[in-house]
């Protein structure tokens, strides 16, 4: 289909999807999806220290608990049957964190507390009157090997951790950048992005953009939050089939600037994009608002953004799953005993 | 309509769902006349697919007549009788233009997910989980296609559906698996599966000039069909040991291409069938791949490894060292459908090709989660199974799903 810009205009605007849409459909649905995404690549993240020493947790607690006495004599503590079983419940109960639990730091060091205990405990086993002394000593040996292990893996799993938090933290002013590769000649992105009227159809976060003069244009975002987020643009920079930049002007709290490179890709692969942007607002209502419509991901807004853009251009179309049939039932045909009854405002509708 | 839907693993409920509408300018409605269950769909049924939903309706592989299209659809009007490619491609984009169709870059609203856990995203797929698209499928009623100007072919009232169903995603998929493999006089192929991917690799191969097809798989009647249809020699790995087997056979040299039609669920035996058994039910990997070592370690020097089987995630103790060092050459993919659909087509009215010979049985759509247990467990020798809406459903007291003549007619290959 022919992707004249003003075909475009005519037949899509009533598939734009909302922004609260991570993906297709409401958004509790994107959260699961999103989590159903963690959980796999979590588990298939590089054989996971984690889970294995959670299993070797569920061995050494069950063998600890089941078999107090035969696990006294193979390691020299057969006096501690009671204790064993205390060491063994402790186990499973970090076995069960590090099976269960997404954040497992805290739960890889209570096995490093646990080795430390053992070892102590251990310790006490060395004295001479002990006839398990010689198994004592070599089950110092297989813990401190294994404390070595659990060690390395809280020390790396916490540094894992305090990677992701202050990333979470920086969501306040992002500056992000992006890049898309579109099958059609830099003219043609730089003249449909040029348009201003036309970035809401694959701009996500906005609701409108009018047009005041040729090079001023005012900005409406999605209503979110509670407050209206808009403003004036200008443009700074303009030169047709290679860069436009633009940034708010006027007594807006918000501010907003952004700019965007056309260079034609090797090969007459059509058109290299890149765009970077920025959004602030003061603390407060604005920002929390705009927070929300950025979501966690600042940089996944902007990119979802240029691919309904490259979708628009190439095909005249945003591709969508909104509206279509699916069997996810309302709460009502949940408590339906036969489980038939299907929602009508099932998958993507709107509601 | 009634679809079939996901409601997690192990549990499909055909239910009341919604009939599709047109969402987007290039879409059609189809009423689905056929639809099969997919052996990838399995993979869905057992859980080895992330972002599942529960609800999602199943099927990729139907077809029908288009009863509705959007106003960007010019080629196709109600009243045409089509088959549908299972991946959704837009005709537009870079990949599109060099008929990479299952790699288009604009049929998957959700590429994002995809591209967290594989770089890219590739095509959506029709009831394929949300990371390929989210898109309902096609063991339903109705079904939307998007981009219906670009994957839907048009097919002629003389062939039945039984015989042009499968050019939706087996015939073409088992036809790409033997192309890859870049057939020269005197080759021998050797693919693992005789399912349907398996069946249809070797009969293409064969198409295709192969001097010599082996079929490995421990099913009899999958062994039989190959023999009988596909003009293949069969091997039952439970029976001999398959890289002995495949170096007498060949002089020593091993075959000059594998095929892999068998995917992340291989069964295998011996140590590393187990192993792979509980490092998967460990949540420690995600994919078995016991067919894809023993093919790596079959392959002669130099050869072919084509993959149609469908791997999902991670893989361990891939001897990778072997494919180095014996300089294989990798060819996989989901398939470019789009591309295989007229030639294809073409093969069948010339008769060279009957692909219902796979079939095994005709059911229900009411009955689809029967079929998904029976394809699952091989019950009742099981090889394919396609479902008709409309169709009376056995738990409704109605006629027995029929079982596909399996006569040892002159053969399938013509």
């Amino acid at each position: 289909m022919a992707t004249d810009p003003a075909n475009v205009r005519a037949g899509t605007r009533q598939h734009i999807p909302s922004p609260e849409d991570v993906i297709e459909g409401s958004s509790d649905e994107a959260r699961s999806a999103e989590n159903l995404m963690e959980s796999y690549l979590g588990r298939a993240r590089d054989i996971d220290a984690a889970r294995m020493l959670g299993y070797v947790s569920v061995g050494l607690g069950l063998a600890a608990l089941l078999a107090p006495r035969s696990v006294g004599r193979l390691t020299g503590l057969q006096e501690h049957a009671g204790l064993l079983r205390f060491i063994g419940g402790r186990e499973l109960a970090s076995a069960a964190g590090l099976l269960t639990q997404r954040d497992k730091a805290p739960w890889l060091w209570s096995r490093v507390a646990g080795d430390a205990m053992d070892l102590a405990l251990l310790g006490t086993a060395l004295r001479p009157s002990n006839p398990g002394r010689n198994r004592a000593m070599g089950t110092i040996a297989a813990v401190a090997a294994l404390s070595a292990v659990d060690i390395a893996a809280s020390v790396r799993e916490t540094s894992r951790r305090s990677e992701r938090l202050p990333r979470a933290k920086a969501q306040a002013e992002p500056l992000v950048e992006h890049s898309i590769t579109v099958g059609r000649s830099p003219q043609e992105c730089y003249a449909f992005w040029r348009d201003v009227t036309n970035h809401p159809k694959f701009s996500r976060m906005l609701e409108s953009v009018t047009p005041i003069d040729d090079r001023r244009s005012h900005w409406v975002l999605k209503p979110s939050g509670g407050s209206k987020v808009e403003w004036d643009s200008e443009i700074t920079v303009d030169k047709p089939g290679e860069k436009l930049a633009w940034h708010s002007v006027g007594g807006s709290p918000v501010t907003h600037a952004g700019v965007v490179q056309f260079e034609a890709a090797p090969g007459g692969r059509g058109t290299i994009m890149r765009v970077m942007m920025h959004y602030r607002a003061p603390a407060g209502r604005l920002a929390a608002g705009l927070a929300k419509l950025m979501g966690k991901d600042p940089n996944r807004q902007v990119r979802e953004d240029l691919r309904r853009f490259k979708s628009l251009l190439e095909t005249g179309e945003i591709p969508t799953t909104r509206g279509q049939p699916s069997g996810r039932r309302s709460l009502l045909g949940r408590l339906m005993p036969d489980g038939r009854k299907s929602n009508e405002l099932s998958a993507g509708e709107n509601v | 309509m009634r679809a079939n839907c996901w409601n997690g693993v192990n549990d499909l409920r055909v239910e009341n769902v919604p009939d599709p509408k047109i969402l987007n300018p290039r879409d059609a409605i189809i009423r689905i006349t056929s639809t099969a269950i997919c052996g990838s769909d399995l993979h869905l049924y057992n859980g080895y697919i992330p972002t599942m939903m529960k609800g999602d309706i199943l099927g990729h592989e139907f077809m029908g007549e288009v009863v509705e299209v959007g106003s960007g659809v010019t080629n196709l009007k109600p009243g045409d009788r089509v088959v549908n490619p299972f991946p959704i491609a837009c005709g537009g984009c870079f990949f599109c233009k060099s008929t990479e169709f299952s790699l288009c870059e604009n049929s998957n609203p959700n590429a994002w997910m995809a591209e967290k856990l594989w770089g890219h995203s590739p095509a959506g797929l029709f009831g394929y989980s949300h990371m390929l698209g989210g898109y309902a499928g096609g063991q339903a009623e109705y079904a939307r296609i998007p981009f219906a100007d670009v994957g839907p072919i048009k097919v002629p009232e003389h062939l039945s559906d039984d015989q042009v169903l499968f050019l939706s995603d087996v015939f073409p998929t088992g036809y790409m698996a033997a192309e890859a493999c870049n057939i020269k006089p005197g080759d021998t192929v050797a693919v693992w599966g005789c399912g349907p991917v398996g069946l249809f690799a070797l009969a293409s191969a064969t198409i295709l000039g192969a001097e010599r097809v082996i079929a490995i798989d421990r099913l009899p009647e999958r062994l039989r069909k190959a023999r009988e249809h596909c003009k293949a020699e069969t091997l039952n790995y439970e029976e001999v040991d398959v890289l002995e087997a495949l170096k007498e056979m060949t002089g020593g040299r091993g075959p000059d291409a594998c095929i892999d039609a068998v995917g992340l669920e291989a069964h295998g035996h011996g140590f590393f069938a187990t192993y792979d058994k509980v490092k998967q039910s460990l949540r420690m990997q995600t994919d078995r791949p016991t067919v894809l070592r023993e093919a790596i370690l079959a392959c002669r020097n130099g050869g072919t490894l084509s993959i149609p089987g469908v791997y999902g995630g991670f893989l361990d103790k891939v001897p990778f060292g072997a494919v180095v060092n014996k300089a294989l050459t990798i060819k996989t993919g989901q398939t470019h459908v789009q591309r295989y659909l007229r030639p294809l087509l073409d093969l069948i009215e010339q008769g060279r090709i009957d692909p219902s010979f796979i079939i095994s049985h005709h059911m229900s759509l009411e009955d689809a989660p029967l079929g998904f247990e029976m394809f699952r467990d091989k019950q009742d020798e099981c090889t394919k199974i396609v479902l008709k809406p409309g169709m009376p459903s056995i738990r409704r007291g109605g006629q027995e799903s029929r079982k596909a003549g399996d006569g040892g007619d002159s053969g399938t290959l013509h």
